[in-house]
């Protein structure tokens, strides 16, 4: 087996990424982030609003360039590629985005929104085309006759399902998903959820799935990554951060979670106080956090 | 539903919908009766009427209403008013669509690469559009066409080039909007090039508001060049309502027929595309509708 074949799908190295704000203060939106996504696996990454979350995945899919540190995808640097040495490397990744409502342009039909990818890669066309999307359709549970219809003519979870077929047109081998349940009421979230492991099963796909909701997380995650400022400060598998929290952030989280049996809930601390801001004046920055490996692929920060 | 939910889809519902509100208002229906009237008779009414606007047909300063006079009486020269409104409309409307067009242009070229690539393209290209928003528009005019010789091209010319940087702020406007929209990242993150989500994803988007300032600017070439025809400016050749009120000012209160009538066409002219502006704002607007 040889090196680019036994690298992971995605993996990042000490990524960091700042945004200016007013004045001359920055924003450390992303701060020294490494991780690592393999193929077939869904990578879960969970924070409250703000933590950077869908920075990550802005810099994965390199709608941000980052900079500092290395975005590999199938172990070729893409971290400062242009648009067009980009565009390649743009068919092994595409992502969902949360608003079902916001991410389909309101003027195109959607059958021609779920071809868009396809014709800018150039791959089909004609019949070929209308026959693919319409396969996309059913893929993901829709009916082939839809696709003529506006985006307004559909609910959320429909809406969400267009998205993910236009998402696989491409046949990505890494899907990210920002909060691409979030918005959705339980039922319809459940069951885009069940769609979204089928294709799994089905494609061999891997998911970087973004979420503040710990129990959708605990559903469909292998690994889970902890985000606070910035910052990763807890990675394991799905195992290992639920049922042995290292990091107090996480445990906090966890405790969070709304128990539905009241005989089952315990005193328990709420999350209390303003996270600290990310917003630094120049030339300063957060301490890095430094990782230690507490067992085989748990790693904690130090507190 | 998000808000942003509810508003995409009451955008979405534009096409069919923009229409039916269209038509339902009154003003903009009457506007656009108004206006397509006028235009049929700057078109075909010099041929029907049959009276050359140029030639003198009857004693100067004959009142409306004289026997030996055309219908709305002559002007100093003692040719027919009436043959000059139908036949002067030619210049002020060709001359108003063309900078209006012209204006248009250049201000979505400007705008769109200002508000999409943002950053020094931005500071640059906003820079040169305050440039020319601080130029007094009616003196930059005037200048531009006494330097490259009177003609209605020209004078489409100076009015395009001073009245483009509003239509250039409205369109940043608009792609700055438009631009953060997740519809936008998601043909980011497909692939498209620049030009494809500029072109097929966010103008179409951005056009509602642009189609109304496109009607109100039409209304602003076609007075700026009446202005210009007033004050001299422009093909001397031809006829042009603004001229008309220009050449007989100075006879204003002994033949006020020769300035009023000419004056009523403009007016007449702006109101209605102003009506029509006004009823195609209301119709891309989302909240009016269903009412």
């Amino acid at each position: 087996m040889n090196q680019t074949v036994a690298a992971p799908l995605v993996e990042l190295r000490g990524v960091s990424r700042q945004f200016p704000t007013d004045g001359r203060a920055r924003v450390h939106a992303v701060v020294n982030v490494s991780l690592q996504i393999g193929r077939g696996e869904t990578l879960a990454v969970v924070g409250e609003s703000g933590c950077g979350k869908s920075t990550l995945a802005n810099l994965i899919i390199r709608l941000h360039e980052p900079d500092e540190g290395t975005v590999l995808l199938n172990g070729t640097d893409i971290s400062h590629l242009g648009p067009k040495a980009m565009r390649p490397h743009r068919r092994t990744m595409q992502v969902v985005f949360q608003d079902p409502f916001a991410s389909l342009d309101p003027r195109v039909r959607v059958g021609a929104a779920v071809a868009e990818p396809l014709k800018v890669h150039g791959t089909k066309r004609g019949e070929e085309l209308d026959e693919q999307v319409a396969e996309l359709f059913e893929l993901v549970g829709l009916q082939r006759i839809m696709m003529k219809n506006f985006p307004h003519q559909f609910s959320g979870g429909q809406r969400q399902r267009i998205c993910i077929a236009r998402a696989l047109a491409l046949r990505p081998e890494l899907v990210i998903a920002d909060e691409a349940v979030s918005a959705l009421d339980v039922s319809v979230q459940a069951q885009v959820m069940n769609l979204m492991l089928d294709l799994q099963n089905e494609l061999g796909l891997s998911y970087l799935f973004i979420s503040h909701d710990l129990a959708v997380v605990e559903r469909i995650a292998h690994r889970v990554a902890v985000m606070y400022l910035g910052q990763i400060v807890e990675i394991g598998s799905r195992e290992q951060v639920f049922s042995d929290p290292r990091h107090s952030y996480t445990a906090k989280l966890i405790d969070a979670v709304p128990i539905a049996d009241p005989r089952q809930r315990t005193e328990r601390p709420l999350l209390t106080g303003e996270i600290p801001s990310p917003v630094w004046p120049a030339g300063e920055g957060p301490e890095p956090v430094e990782l230690i490996e507490v067992e085989p692929g748990h790693l904690v920060a130090k507190e | 539903m998000t808000d942003v939910g509810v508003a995409l889809e009451a955008v979405e519902a534009s096409g069919r919908g923009a229409l039916r509100m269209f038509l339902r208002n009154k003003a903009a229906v009457i506007g656009l009766v108004m206006f397509t009237f006028i235009v049929l008779v700057t078109i075909i009414g010099p041929g029907l009427y049959g009276t050359d606007a140029d030639k003198m047909v009857a004693r100067p300063f004959s009142p409306p209403g004289d026997e030996l006079a055309p219908r709305l009486g002559t002007d100093y020269l003692g040719r027919d008013v009436l043959a000059g409104i139908i036949g002067g409309g030619r210049t002020t409307l060709a001359v108003g669509a063309v900078a209006a067009a012209m204006s248009m242009s250049i201000g979505l070229l400007v705008g769109s690469l200002s508000g999409y690539y943002g950053r020094w393209l931005d500071a640059a290209l906003m820079r040169l559009t305050e440039l020319f928003q601080v130029l007094p528009a009616l003196l930059f005019a005037m200048v531009l066409v006494t330097l490259l010789e009177p003609s209605a091209r020209t004078v489409a010319l100076a009015i395009g080039l001073v009245s483009w940087p509003a239509a250039a702020r409205l369109t940043r406007a608009e792609f700055l909007r438009v631009r953060e929209l997740e519809y936008v990242k998601a043909a980011r993150a497909i692939g498209s090039s620049d030009r494809r989500i500029m072109l097929r994803t966010i103008l179409p988007n951005a056009m509602p508001p642009l189609i109304v300032a496109t009607a109100l600017t039409v209304g602003i070439a076609i007075l700026f060049e009446a202005g210009l025809a007033f004050l001299g400016l422009g093909d001397t050749s031809t006829i042009s309502w603004g001229s008309m009120i220009g050449n007989n000012k100075g006879y204003i209160l002994e033949a006020w027929w020769t300035v009023t009538f000419p004056g009523f066409a403009i007016f007449f002219t702006v109101l209605s595309v102003s009506l029509i502006g006004d009823g195609l704002q209301d119709a891309f607007n989302p909240k009016l509708r269903g009412r």
